[in-house]
């Protein structure tokens, strides 16, 4: 049991983190005070043409010596610093945060249609499956995430220990959550991110392995055995590297059963048909809710028996999505319609172009 | 006396209580080894000839038989057991290479009783089969790693890629290849008739396809082996499916042989061969020298069905298993059947069956790890075979890498054998393994495709059941989801090639 929240106003219109910090704090029933995160898109328009990469440091010595020698092999580091922070009388920080603003060298993925992502994703996991004491934890552009793990850990607590409310974005994603594993682990608490993609579960699926198998053989290594690890990995694969559109990936993910299919008009037939042919060991099972973003979207998905919650709200440019709707009302009181999607039926919300 | 080796040791002692015995002479009349006759006002016994078949027992109405394995005790010893001690009499006295029926004796830990399964708790909620569906239909053969997409004028989303074709399974179980001539047509037509029932898909094995099953061939894999019996392009167009069998783990690395005696007028007609005389198949297909060859049968198999059936290749589990698989993955099959070294048979060198191959929990295993990695896993489904012994061994074999399994002897079971492996002698008194017509009648197809179609159903129940306490409702779920499984007392070599953590981790 977690919570997670998600809010995107589609004309890029910014907020400050201080109305999801208030939207997550009100479901701290939600979680056990030992892990909570957030995600914004929009927030380093200095830097915008830089990719932002968040670094756990176990020391600002040599673990940032592998980081910054692996990111001079790679490109260039536009600029660094230690991500500000602000001591909370129960948060212990075992780590140092730190960012990057950093441009790959393209030439170094050649072929590749998105080389700077290519070179990204490579570097990401070479730095983390490598025990040298630093975890990339966020590496796209103009977004960021701040997340923390331990004992007093909750929502609160890490939104002020990162002075959340100075970040200005137009998509924050937010997790609090129950911890059942490695609850000291700074980089275990969602959101996670890969470049463009960030994603919050509520969940725990059962097909970590299958799933995990199926991506690492495309080049991904799971290194931080969370299910929003290989879920953002999937989500990857198959919008970016497979060019299929965002709902054609979640139905691959989350896809309808065999006897719904069967009753479809022949071409819709075909269509899902191959999807699970091709997907069926990307096909995720067991209770979840996710909520995932990239810097022109917004989605909410559930497995197709909607064995977690997700309410869906709408409030003028705003789209809200949530584990429960008083978050959302904590967030926005005003709010102007709720809905509860079916099992199966994804929430698509898209930037304006 | 051409030897002084005498007679050995009785291997079953049967008894009849005599108290019990109403002297009704079923025993005599079921016993096709003639380990009973009448002698006066006496039912006499010789246990030389009893095969443990049960038979007798099964049909005694007063429960008046007993039998007892080896009833004489040799000098106990570790390393000349009895049974190598019987093998040498048997080749001092013969100079033969010894043949066995059904599989693997040899005493060798069995991987799939290591395995224990998962079940959900509270983090994750098991599912209810009752109340939630949980998928078990399976598609097997090729399937596009991703796929070409077109938008339509209407704006709507097409594809563009043309899917291979696939066998729509409705459970994951399968009947294995057994031919008619080691079995009967009764026992094929049972079987056929319980594939038809369950939704699934029996094996013709390399005897051809007998006319009395055409009424099911759209339930038949039809089988091409080296020996290419009953193949010609009638038998090819009526399969649903085609194997290619280029293995089998009872006896990898040779053929086979069905001998003469066992080749009647109807067995002669189905395989196309002269009455009376020996099918062997040989060791190799003798148009395969090499993979490039197996990829030229395979096109000239599909292009003589114009592309519409999926064709199956089956290789018995060897050292190269995973090398093996990723070969024929190359070669336009559709699907790989891997046979494990416990798979049973008509008839094999004892030499073989009990000490060439390997498990099929570690083929399986390793030929999906070399697939993944080489990226060809969605080029071929795999079947996994020899030993399934009941559901939980399916679920397993499916949690280690395979799409589905075939079963051979559990559904041969179903109809009745006892596993006494002595199938080569012809004699099958439950009408199975044999071709005389007076015990082939004894086999209702009735009951007895009722009998496998219950067997099947009972093992779909009980795969639901596992899949939904584990909170997975579909089967590709299942697939390679070795996290699922968790090794008890075994080692880390072995968990590591099987990918399986110890239990606890």
């Amino acid at each position: 049991m977690c919570g997670i929240f998600g809010v995107m106003d589609k004309r890029r219109q910014m907020m400050d983190g201080s109305g999801i910090r208030q939207a997550l704090s009100i479901m701290n029933e939600r979680g056990s005070g030992e892990g909570a995160g957030y995600a914004a898109y929009g927030i380093y328009p200095d830097y915008r043409d830089c990719y932002a990469l968040h670094v756990f440091l176990d020391n600002a010595c040599e673990s940032k010596a592998v980081v910054d020698a692996t990111l001079e092999q790679w490109g260039a580091i536009e600029h660094d610093e230690a991500i500000p922070t602000y001591d909370q009388p129960n948060l212990r920080a075992p780590c140092t945060p730190w960012r990057y603003f950093f441009r790959p060298d393209p030439s170094l993925a050649p072929g590749s249609a998105t080389p700077e992502k290519d070179v990204i994703t490579n570097l990401v996991m070479q730095i983390n499956r490598a025990s040298n004491g630093a975890e990339v934890f966020s590496s796209g552009k103009n977004v960021g995430v701040f997340k923390a793990g331990g004992a007093g850990s909750w929502p609160e607590a890490v939104a002020d220990y990162y002075r959340i409310e100075d970040y200005e974005g137009y998509i924050w994603l937010a997790h609090n959550r129950y911890a059942t594993n490695n609850p000291g682990r700074w980089e275990r608490p969602d959101p996670f991110n890969l470049h463009d993609w960030s994603v919050v579960e509520n969940g725990k699926i059962t097909t970590y392995g299958t799933n995990r198998r199926y991506v690492e053989s495309f080049g991904y290594t799971c290194s931080n055995f969370t299910d929003s690890e290989v879920i953002t990995y999937l989500i990857d694969l198959l919008v970016r590297r497979h060019g299929l559109d965002i709902n054609l990936a979640i139905r691959a993910l989350a896809p309808p059963y065999w006897e719904d299919i069967d009753q479809m008009p022949k071409t819709e037939q075909d269509l899902n048909r191959a999807l699970r042919f091709a997907y069926g060991s990307a096909t995720m099972n067991g209770p979840f809710t996710i909520v995932a973003a990239n810097p022109d979207m917004m989605v909410g998905f559930t497995d197709r028996g909607k064995l977690r919650p997700m309410v869906v709200g709408e409030c003028g440019d705003c789209l809200y999505i949530s584990s429960e709707e008083a978050a959302i009302r904590a967030m926005e009181p005003n709010v102007e319609s709720i809905m509860m999607p079916a099992a199966g039926e994804p929430v698509i919300g898209r930037v304006a172009p | 006396m051409s030897n002084n080796l005498g007679s050995m040791p009785l291997r079953y002692r049967v008894t009849i209580d005599r108290e019990q015995c109403m002297e009704c002479e079923r025993c005599i009349e079921n016993c096709s080894y003639g380990v009973f006759r009448r002698d006066g006002d006496r039912i006499l016994i010789n246990s030389r000839k009893c095969t443990a078949c049960h038979r007798c027992l099964a049909y005694c109405p007063r429960d008046a038989i007993m039998l007892e394995e080896q009833p004489c005790d040799y000098r106990s010893h570790p390393v000349w057991t009895r049974a190598t001690r019987e093998a040498i009499y048997n080749q001092a006295r013969t100079g033969k290479i010894i043949l066995a029926g059904m599989g693997s004796v040899a005493n060798l830990p069995i991987i799939f009783d290591h395995l224990m399964l998962d079940a959900c708790q509270v983090t994750t909620p098991p599912t209810d089969p009752l109340r939630e569906p949980v998928e078990l239909r399976t598609y097997l053969g090729k399937k596009p790693s991703r796929l070409d997409l077109r938008r339509n004028p209407d704006g709507d989303i097409e594809l563009a890629t043309e899917l291979a074709p696939n066998l729509m399974v409705e459970t994951p179980v399968m009947l294995g290849h057994m031919s008619y001539g080691a079995i009967s047509l009764n026992a094929q037509i049972s079987m056929a008739r319980a594939a038809k029932e369950t939704g699934t898909f029996m094996g013709t094995g390399e005897g051809g396809l007998h006319a009395g099953l055409y009424p099911y061939q759209d339930r038949m894999i039809v089988q091409v082996a080296s020996g290419r019996f009953g193949v010609n392009i009638d038998y090819l167009e009526r399969g649903a499916a085609i194997e290619i069998k280029l293995g089998q783990g009872a006896k990898p690395g040779i053929g086979g042989h069905l001998t003469g005696e066992k080749v009647s007028k109807d067995v002669s007609r189905t395989r196309m061969i002269p009455q009376g005389s020996d099918a062997i198949s040989p060791a190799p297909h003798h148009d395969i020298y090499g993979i490039e060859d197996l990829s030229q049968l395979v096109r000239s198999i599909k292009e003589a069905t114009e592309w519409k059936k999926p064709v199956f290749a089956k290789i018995a589990a060897v050292n190269n298993t995973a090398e093996n698989v990723a070969a024929v993955a190359r070669s336009s099959v559709d699907a790989v059947v891997i046979d494990g070294f416990r798979g049973g048979t008509g008839a094999a060198p004892r030499v073989f069956r009990d000490h060439v191959g390997i498990p099929i929990e570690v083929a399986v295993a390793s030929a999906d790890r070399e697939l993944r990695k080489q990226g060809l896993r969605n080029e071929v489904s795999l079947i996994a075979c020899g030993s399934i012994r009941e559901s939980a061994d399916v679920v397993k074999a499916i949690a280690l890498g395979a799409d589905a399994v075939y079963i051979g002897t559990a559904a041969l079971a179903a109809m009745g054998c006892r596993v006494c492996g002595n199938c080569y002698q012809g004699l099958c008194p439950w009408g199975i393994a044999t071709q005389r017509p007076d015990l082939v009648e004894r086999l209702d197809p009735d009951v007895a495709s009722k009998q496998v179609a219950n067997l099947i159903h009972a093992w779909t129940l009980e795969i639901t059941e596992l899949m939904g306490a584990a909170g997975i409702n579909s089967i590709e779920s299942l697939r390679g989801n070795r996290d699922r499984l968790r090794g008890y007392m075994l080692d880390e070599g072995l968990l590591d090639v099987l990918d399986v953590k110890p239990v606890g981790a």
